[in-house]
């Protein structure tokens, strides 16, 4: 076995948890308590009203009401045309939009501007991301991802991984990560960070992290958001600084082959701008920013084109408006 | 003077429970979708229980246990226990396990298979010692909280006859939740018979084969007997024809076929005598060359009625016009009639308003939960003053 392989087994006995290891609630609030920590759960959203009032209900309930684990609920639109907003607020969460946050900044579409824009905003010294589409939301969704945390001080990162393979048999289960995963972000952390292909979904959008971390973090606004994350932190910290948490099963809709092309995209042109970056390819060409995809109807063939830029947005630390509110 | 003043005070404790009772709401809509969530087909209600068992144990009640028919109980100690109320919820669903459970929550509903019957009484159960302990209520008798198994079609109620037959301690008073409708109020049931006819053609037989419709011809002429049967005996007594079932495609004509109805009136003499007739008109199908048919009645009530004048009744109705909602009296043939069958003064109450029961796309209205909860609660206080005669 490899120096890597002997890493990479240790680090899956050590610091790979599965949800039911935290089933005691009353003992993950003592331990908070203990710690002196705050927690932040944000939602980031765009036109989810089917699924966010039923997240809001089930967090607020089981992670406010019942048990005291979480210190502020927050959705941060990026400007739905829908209710997501008045249906979240409706059953107490604390509502923003995304272009209201720190305003002088501007405001830039995707996912990653809501996640970067939430560190100012929201007050926990761990804040927990959950994305706004799943369907079967159970608290653990939150608790189980924060509770690494709270328990071991020196995890300062902590990722979702749900798979549900269609047949079992001794108790094997294949590592699915989605199609995004398999075919374009494990294969690229095999070749240059092959500790982290242990990262089971890298692409999940349910983390909870230390604020310490995350202000030091550089955001892309858009899909290489995450990606981003575990090469930066994996730089500085080592796989040691992750964890990973096994949920079960994740129901969500499906995103059609076509966007997914968008996501392995903006995934690509962050991943290259880490190892021009972090010098491990050099000379790196040009890199165009227009997705180019083909339609065929007869003998038509139709290109439509997206400019996809992968913007990103600095660590929230260098911001004296950040350091002010957060007194860092 | 004194009674006045009594009633007065109750409207308005009604009123202020109502509001109060909002500061649960997440709690309560939580435990919604979570029982929602679970399936819990008839006879397969272990993973429901499960989940109430946990809730009850987080509640901190006492002697809770799953009896040998998988219903799940829990018990709130009284301050004097001299009397021992029961508040029972069916958790069974007509949904298969493998049916999509998922609750959607929109800006004043919820829908989801099974929500209204009867994953909102599910949850009212699951939440009630939060409600009692909010609004600081303490009662003087001991309520017991039972979720019911197989109470649907060939469960027969079996979960509420098993608690019936086996609990050590009779209930003085019940109260029976389901999600909807509110203003719903059922203090009698029904005489009830429910069977399922069967006809089948031996595969030799090709007579009504050729005919082109095979056994659902059969069916067809027994469906026309009961709509007979049914005009006659209406309004003393009513005939639903529940779901028929023959054949599997387009092409070839059914040779098996299955009709479940249900047999209803205030009257058992009725119910008994329709019944007979229903055995002749099975008895002639079967002496028709080659056809087979059969009669299997699989549930029988007795009709009973605790009185519009009861006490229990009056209040429930009382509360009701204190909260503004009209009361819709309806007998029932569920759990109620085995409680009215053993004298047990019970009602049954609707919680919210709703649509779509019994459908995929079921849907409960969430603010007027709170106007049944606090009808419950009203409910609750009056049998623990003990009037209940």
């Amino acid at each position: 076995m490899s120096e890597i392989d002997q890493r990479i087994s240790r680090w899956l006995e050590t610091n790979t948890f599965h949800h039911s290891e935290f089933w005691d609630m009353q003992e993950l609030v003592r331990a908070k308590r203990e710690a002196g920590l705050t927690i932040s759960l944000c939602i980031p959203t765009l036109n989810e009203e089917k699924t966010i009032g039923k997240e809001i209900i089930v967090f607020k309930s089981e992670l406010m009401d019942r048990y005291p684990l979480l210190d502020e609920i927050a959705v941060i639109d990026s400007g739905s045309s829908d209710s997501t907003l008045e249906v979240a607020a409706s059953f107490g969460a604390d509502t923003y939009l995304s272009s209201e946050i720190l305003p002088e900044y501007g405001s830039k579409p995707g996912k990653g501007e809501n996640l970067w824009k939430a560190i100012h905003q929201l007050r926990g010294d761990i804040i927990c991301y959950v994305d706004a589409d799943i369907k079967n939301i159970h608290a653990k969704f939150a608790s189980a991802l924060v509770a690494p945390l709270i328990y071991r001080p020196e995890i300062q990162y902590v990722k979702a991984f749900y798979d549900r393979p269609l047949a079992v048999s001794d108790d094997l289960r294949p590592s699915g990560g989605g199609r995004v995963t398999e075919i374009l972000v494990r294969p690229l952390f095999s070749m240059f960070f092959p500790e982290l292909t242990a990262m089971i979904q890298p692409l999940s959008g349910e983390y909870a992290v230390r604020r310490e971390v995350l202000e030091r973090l550089s955001f892309p606004i858009g899909y290489g958001v995450e990606t981003s994350h575990l090469i930066d932190l994996y730089q500085t910290g080592g796989l040691e600084a992750f964890a990973q948490t096994d949920l079960d099963n994740r129901i969500h809709r499906n995103h059609p082959t076509s966007d997914l092309g968008k996501m392995a995209f903006g995934i690509l042109q962050t991943f290259v701008r880490r190892l021009r970056d972090y010098g491990m390819v050099k000379d790196v060409p040009e890199i165009h920013s227009l997705f180019r995809q083909f339609q065929a109807e007869g003998r038509r063939y139709e290109q439509t084109s997206r400019e996809i830029l992968e913007e990103e947005r600095p660590p929230m630390i260098t911001l004296p408006e950040y350091r002010e509110r957060h007194g860092r | 003077m004194p009674a006045r003043s009594t009633n007065s005070g109750r409207n308005k404790a009604v009123l202020l429970h109502r509001e109060k009772l909002r500061r649960l709401r997440e709690i309560l809509f939580a435990n919604v979708v979570m029982a929602g969530e679970i399936p819990a087909p008839t006879g397969s209600e272990k993973l429901l229980a499960r989940f109430l068992s946990d809730r009850f144990t987080e509640c901190g009640l006492a002697n809770i246990s799953l009896d040998q028919s998988g219903n799940i109980a829990g018990e709130l100690p009284g301050r004097t226990g001299q009397r021992n109320l029961l508040v029972a919820a069916h958790i069974d669903k007509i949904w298969a396990e493998n049916n999509d459970h998922t609750v959607s929550v929109g800006v004043g509903t919820m829908s989801g298979r099974g929500l209204a019957d009867n994953s909102l009484g599910v949850a009212v159960l699951a939440t009630l010692p939060l409600i009692l302990e909010e609004l600081e209520i303490e009662l003087a008798s001991n309520l017991v909280l039972l979720g019911t198994t197989r109470s649907f079609g060939r469960g027969d109620l079996a979960g509420m006859r098993f608690f019936l037959e086996n609990t050590a301690r009779s209930p003085d008073a019940a109260l029976c939740l389901e999600g909807i409708e509110l203003g719903r109020l059922s203090y009698s049931s029904l005489g009830m018979a429910r069977g399922e006819i069967v006809v089948s053609l031996p595969l030799e037989v090709e007579g009504n084969e050729s005919s082109g419709a095979g056994v659902a011809a059969s069916l067809a002429g027994v469906i026309t007997v009961l709509r007979e049967i049914d005009a006659k005996e209406a309004p003393d007594a009513r005939i639903l024809v529940g779901s028929v079932e023959a054949g599997s495609g387009y092409s070839v004509p059914p040779r098996e076929g299955l009709i479940r109805f249900e047999v209803r009136s205030h009257e058992a003499s009725r119910v008994a005598r329709i019944s007979k007739k229903l055995e002749s008109l099975v008895a002639s199908i079967a002496d028709r060359e080659g056809t087979r048919a059969s009669l299997e009645m699989i549930a029988h009530r007795s009709p009973g009625d605790l009185g519009s004048a009861h006490p229990l009744v009056r209040r429930a109705r009382e509360t009701l016009e204190v909260l503004g909602i009209e009361t819709h009296v309806a007998p029932s043939v569920s759990e109620l009639a085995l409680l009215l069958d053993r004298g047990i003064p019970s009602l049954t109450l609707g919680i919210t308003n709703g649509e779509n029961r019994h459908s995929p796309a079921e849907t409960i209205a969430l603010e007027p939960i709170f106007d049944g909860l606090a009808q419950i609660v009203s409910v609750i206080q009056h049998m623990d003053e003990g009037a209940l005669s």
